[in-house]
């Protein structure tokens, strides 16, 4: 299992430093795309079929939605002629990001390995779901029974951003 | 233990992109490949070895299903991922029409 | 924006139906099987998505449309509200108790209110994004006049 998900991982990698370096924006965006989908195929393999259904919609939609706005605009990318500074200022942005790495490498050394039970409060969320709850999925028995107040506040994020998009886009006003 | 350093690594190209590309929907891009990561690294804490999915099966007693915990957390936080998406591209189509160029440091310049 | 293809419209005619069946099916089994309000909402406005993308922007009438979709997922976020209030008068007296009685898990009528929040919750995805997608289509038509 992690053989097959690091190989992924790798692919969304290359994909995701290609989305950045892509001279076209509808290449980046389709770049974008194939490391959603990959994601998609690592929420299966880690048995969360909810996950998987979830992102596969929204990375569809998502992919509609930035394709209408980047052929509606231009699809040309901003060129940048190096200079010396950049140079520098690349070799110290690598040099903070390998001492993020030593840092993460520092924060895990106490996490199990793949596949050992980490969590102590899934015990009591999982033994008597189906009495408490009467749901069999217990995704939706923990997101809308235990934990409604969340799912509410999702749902509030939601039309927060519906409402924001149609106050943003309106053509009536000063030009 | 290399699954998660290279979700971090994932993690890093996105940050990357978002400090040093200049075109709005490059950074755009490169927030959601960070939450991507992220969405990643929580459902690797919660697998367990031979587990199933975790919909209860009453046939058998003593089944071990995988962590659904940070499945719930996950589920939320895809949604919202795409509720700053929308936003964000509604911001730049509006930039757009306004400035007719992508680029921020132009934007910056020219206060309007 | 104009339509696509007479084979693409063709097939939308036949396709589009089966979608916004297999959107309800995933809201309503949310509890059974996996799925659930979220994933069901963003398929049925994924349908309505896919006619709109085949016909064009032509084929309807804007305005409405959106005034529709608006409409719709605000009343369904007022039910969700009211289904969490409902829960302070009976049961424990507790905000977004399940008040209804269990069942059987397994069963379509099970898990108390769990089902009734998945049906608000999906239409309220539903109409939220296609609200999103409609206000952007708006935005191209009038700015491209």
């Amino acid at each position: 299992m992690e053989l097959t998900i690091s190989i992924i991982l790798g692919f969304m990698i290359i994909g995701a430093i290609y989305a950045l370096h892509a001279k076209d924006l509808l290449s980046a965006v389709v770049a974008m795309g194939f490391v959603g989908y990959g994601l998609v195929v690592c929420f299966l393999l880690l048995k969360a079929p909810d996950l998987a259904i979830v992102q596969i919609v929204v990375e569809t939609i998502t992919l509609v939605l930035m394709i209408a706005v980047v052929l509606d605009s231009t699809r040309d990318e901003i060129t940048v002629k190096p200079d010396r500074r950049a140079f520098f200022q690349r070799i110290a942005g690598f040099i903070i990001f390998a001492g993020l790495l030593y840092f993460f490498v520092l924060a895990i050394a106490n996490l199990d390995p793949l596949g050992e039970h980490s969590l102590r409060m899934s015990e009591s969320y999982v033994n008597g779901a189906a009495e408490k709850t009467g749901s069999v999925n217990l995704v939706t028995g923990v997101l809308f029974d235990f934990r409604a107040f969340d799912t509410l506040g999702e749902a509030v994020i939601l039309y927060t951003a519906a409402l924001g998009v149609l106050t943003l886009l309106r053509m009536k006003g000063k030009k | 233990m290399t699954v998660y350093i290279l979700c971090f690594v994932l993690f890093l190209v996105g940050l990357y992109g978002v400090l040093t590309r200049r075109n709005l929907i490059k950074i755009a891009i490169s927030l959601s490949i960070m939450e991507f990561s992220i969405f990643l690294i929580l459902v690797l804490i919660g697998y367990i070895e031979n587990g199933i999915a975790p919909i209860l099966d009453p046939g058998r007693a003593d089944q071990v299903y995988v962590d659904p915990l940070p499945q719930a957390m996950v589920l939320t936080a895809i949604v919202i991922g795409l509720a700053t998406t929308a936003m964000l591209m509604a911001i730049a189509i509006r930039l757009y029409r306004k400035y007719k160029t992508f680029d921020i440091r132009e934007i910056r310049n020219l206060r309007g | 924006m104009e339509g696509m293809s007479t084979i693409v419209k063709k097939i939308t005619q036949l396709v589009a139906g089966l979608i916004f069946m297999y959107g309800i099916y995933i809201i309503m089994h949310g509890h059974i099987s996996p799925g659930g309000g979220f994933a069901g909402g963003a398929i049925v406005a994924g349908a309505f998505i896919l006619l709109i993308l085949a016909f064009g922007s032509s084929a309807l009438n804007l305005k409405k449309e959106v005034g529709g979709s608006s409409n719709t997922e605000s009343v369904a976020i007022l039910m969700v509200a009211v289904l969490a209030l409902m829960a302070l008068i009976f049961g424990a007296k507790v905000f977004l108790f399940n008040f209804l009685p269990k069942g059987t898990p397994g069963e379509l009528l099970s898990a108390g209110v769990i089902p009734l929040y998945n049906l608000f919750i999906g239409i309220e995805v539903a109409g939220a994004i296609l609200t999103i997608f409609l206000a952007l289509v708006i935005f191209k038509e009038e700015s491209s006049k």
